[in-house]
């Protein structure tokens, strides 16, 4: 079926017409989504969409956002989750998770990361074995946004220790309320805790929740990260609640607040550059010539590399090849996120050896200098950015590996974890 | 458009990267950079004839084609990236600009359509011995006659000032009032009184010469009273004129360097399979394309008449000087020893980014300039 723009925002006018209130509850209003299918065009129509092109989204969301209607938060692990039933899930997964997903009912986080496996993320050693009929589970993981609140996990588990790496590997959804699921809270030297670290003591799970084909894990987990990567490009935008009045909207503000609390660091961890020319009048600093030089370095650094990201979208917006400007951007913000936080330094001077209320802006240039680090460690190293770089963009060899074709067990792991 | 080239400036682009591979190999480059002259006449109009690059920036009322600085800069990057030995950015960047800007009506028909022509070189003086560009800093001054300005001192560092048929000078004038301004004047360059050496420069296929003027008769070509607007515009334009044309060899040493990596074999691999080379690699293309970004950014802003274009023209001159510079210093430590013989090329580019590096005003002048126009 085909359809274009004008029948699909007329046809769309038409629905909020008839179903859309401020007064509904949000639940209430999220179910006249899925049923309807408004909610996630994009998706089969047997599961909650329309079959609709997701180039045809961005309208949907226009005529929801001219009568500030609301719409599905579409980001978060939730939504990572839904990405990876639909793909690969079972007719059970998709009915018993995906309309709750989308009223938001259920929260979701994701056991991928380990203490022993970052960047090696396919080294995880969390263990699940078959007992009698159901697999049990063993292992610790960390990095898991949410975990004290979810309802479900998804679980990157071995289940093969004598298959290679990749291949031993399985994937599941796991019940985060029973027992042998134990959440604490990660604090980061940032003085937050937007993570946990989730430990799991023969912890139960189905053979029903298992997704995919035992010794698939791996390529499912793939399925996941790559719409982590698209969920994190829109993080951004997804962090403002709409504006308006009635019961509705303060529901979603509420939501919106609690998904976006860990995040509350965020601008900080990218160093605030927005802040510096401000900070250096108010100072005095900016009559400091070797300060002058160092904000007009990082102002350089910081504006080329916005003019590299629209270089790369308007490449991809006009259809072109991706060209090596693409692949940077990540890289070149941990090298303004470090520049500023030490500019942030030179500005402040003596003030910036204090934190909290007594440091300058209340807290907010502390937490700068200790924030910036996760810049180029979170959603991928530095290091490891430039072996994919040198290895897609500039076609350089691959780092030879010591992990392909022999059995997981045979592999050398830390030797203290 | 800031962010993308047309698909008539990337044919352009890739049709001139052909012709100037052809014309420019590093072959004819060192025989022409080992000549006084630097450039070859003929050669050179041989060049320019066919592909009217000396007109492309000019007005077409002045017999140019009336593209943008955008166009310009695709020729000058690639320019940059083929080390043409060539009159070019004097003529038709530095010299052009000045007297688009700052010469009377009545000069621009006299000299715009020769430049664009390619019949007439000229260069601008506006240097001196001190070596700073501000042009305020300018300490020459003219003396009125009764009919013509007669002018004496020292303009140097002017860019193949020994060769140009025309030589345009900025330098101050006396006001009745008492008080100085800023004015263009032309000297012919076989002028009485007009001693050119050739400086030893560096970089060879940059040439740089010491004008010395003793009473030397000179024609006032100022459209206006003052011109020092009119050369600030020259300035920022030439600055992201020679920031891409830097941008342009940057990537050419970059490029050239990954191709020797990859063919390099060391204890049995290949050089390019150790992961420090890979990051050096890695951080080569970064320092590039970020530099290219704000090469091009400044290109268009300038063409899109944008309001903070003198700090824009700084960062792409800051982030180009850094770029080139830092890619020559990792391409002759990746090529090893045969990086640092004449033999091999490399130099070629480095000393090419040292001079740019330098010319018109190192990172740290232009990182001044910005702070200057941010902090009003």
């Amino acid at each position: 079926m085909s359809m274009n723009e004008e029948q699909v925002r007329n046809e769309v006018r038409e629905w909020l017409k008839e179903n859309w209130s401020p007064n509904l509850d949000l639940v209430e209003w999220r179910l006249k989504l899925a049923d309807s299918g408004w909610g996630m065009a994009n998706w089969p129509a047997e599961w909650y969409g329309r079959d609709l092109p997701v180039s045809l989204v961005p309208a949907i969301e226009e005529e929801f956002n001219k009568i500030g209607a609301l719409t599905i938060p579409k980001s978060g692990i939730r939504m990572l989750a839904a990405a990876t039933i639909l793909n690969h899930g079972s007719d059970m997964h998709k009915e018993k998770f995906l309309k709750r997903i989308i009223t938001g009912e259920d929260v979701w986080c994701q056991l991928f990361s380990e203490p022993g496996s970052g960047s090696d993320l396919a080294g995880a050693t969390t263990k699940a074995v078959m007992v009698g009929n159901k697999w049990v589970v063993n292992g610790q993981k960390v990095w898991t946004t949410s975990a004290h609140k979810a309802h479900w996990g998804l679980l990157l588990a071995r289940t093969d220790m004598d298959d290679t790496k990749h291949r031993g590997l399985s994937y599941f959804i796991i019940d985060m309320n029973q027992p042998g699921v134990e959440t604490q809270p990660l604090m980061q030297m940032n003085g937050h805790a937007s993570f946990n670290q989730v430990f799991l003591t023969d912890a139960e799970v189905l053979p029903d929740f298992q997704v995919g084909e035992l010794g698939d894990g791996w390529q499912v987990a793939t399925t996941t990260l790559m719409h982590e990567r698209r969920a994190a490009d829109s993080l951004r935008s997804w962090g403002q609640a709409s504006k308006g009045d009635g019961p509705i909207y303060d529901q979603e503000r509420v939501e919106t607040e609690t998904t976006m609390q860990p995040y509350k660091w965020y601008p900080q961890r990218a160093g605030r550059v927005d802040l510096i020319m401000d900070r250096a009048k108010e100072t005095g600093a900016i009559k400091d010539p070797a300060i002058r030089q160092e904000i007009a370095k990082l102002m350089t650094l910081h504006k080329s590399a916005e003019w590299t990201a629209r270089r790369a979208r308007a490449a991809q917006e006009q259809g072109k090849p991706q060209g090596p400007e693409g692949s940077l951007g990540k890289l070149a913000a941990s090298n303004v996120a470090r520049a500023a936080a030490k500019v942030h330094t030179l500005i402040s001077g003596a003030d910036a050896m204090l934190t909290g209320e007594d440091s300058p802006m209340d807290g907010t240039i502390a937490e700068i200098l200790v924030s910036f680090p996760a810049s180029s460690i979170a959603g991928g190293t530095d290091e490891i950015q430039k072996n994919i770089i040198s290895e897609r963009v500039l076609n350089m060899p691959k780092e030879t590996r010591f992990d392909a074709d022999k059995p997981f067990k045979d592999i050398p792991r830390n030797t203290v974890s | 458009m800031k962010f993308s080239f047309s698909e008539e400036q990337e044919e352009f682009r890739s049709f001139l990267r052909r012709f100037l591979e052809e014309k420019s190999p590093t072959t004819e480059v060192r025989r022409l950079m080992a000549t006084d002259a630097g450039w070859e006449k003929e050669q050179w109009r041989k060049v320019n004839t066919e592909l009217g690059l000396t007109a492309i920036a000019i007005p077409e009322e002045y017999g140019g084609q009336g593209f943008g600085l955008s166009e310009q800069c695709i020729v000058l990057e690639e320019m940059g990236r083929s080390l043409l030995c060539a009159p070019y950015f004097s003529s038709a960047v530095l010299t052009a600009n000045a007297i688009l800007y700052g010469a009377s009506e009545e000069y621009k028909k006299k000299y715009l359509p020769e430049i664009a022509s390619g019949d007439l070189t000229a260069s601008l003086a506006f240097t001196e011995e001190t070596g700073a560009w501000d042009i305020s800093s300018m300490s020459m001054c003219a003396k009125k006659t009764e009919n013509t300005y007669r002018l004496t001192g020292v303009k140097s560092f002017v860019l193949d000032g020994h060769m140009s048929d025309l030589i345009i000078v900025l330098a101050k004038v006396n006001d009745n009032s008492g008080s100085q301004r800023l004015a263009l004047f032309s000297v012919d360059s076989t002028a009485t009184g007009l001693t050119k050496n050739l400086l030893n420069s560096t970089d060879q296929t940059r040439k740089l010469a010491k004008l010395m003027f003793t009473d030397v008769e000179a024609t006032c070509i100022s459209s206006e009273d003052d011109v020092t607007e009119a050369m600030q515009t020259t300035f920022l334009k030439s600055c992201i004129g020679l920031s891409n044309e830097m941008v342009g060899g940057a990537e050419r040493l970059r490029e050239d360097t990954l191709e020797y990596v990859k063919m390099r074999m060391q204890f049995g691999r290949s050089i390019a399979s150790f992961q420090v080379t890979k990051h050096k690699a890695t951080d080569m293309l970064a320092d590039v394309e970020l530099a290219k970004s704000a090469a091009y950014y400044a290109a268009a802003a300038f063409d899109d008449g944008e309001s903070d274009i003198a700090a824009t023209a700084s960062i792409a001159k800051a982030s180009a000087s850094e770029a080139y510079m830092q890619t020559a210093i990792n391409a002759v430590q990746m090529h090893g020893g045969i990086g640092f013989t004449w033999d091999n090329d490399t130099h070629l580019w480095f000393k090419r980014a040292k001079s740019s590096e330098v010319f018109l005003g190192t990172a740290d002048f232009h990182r001044e300039l910005m702070m200057q126009s941010w902090d009003q």
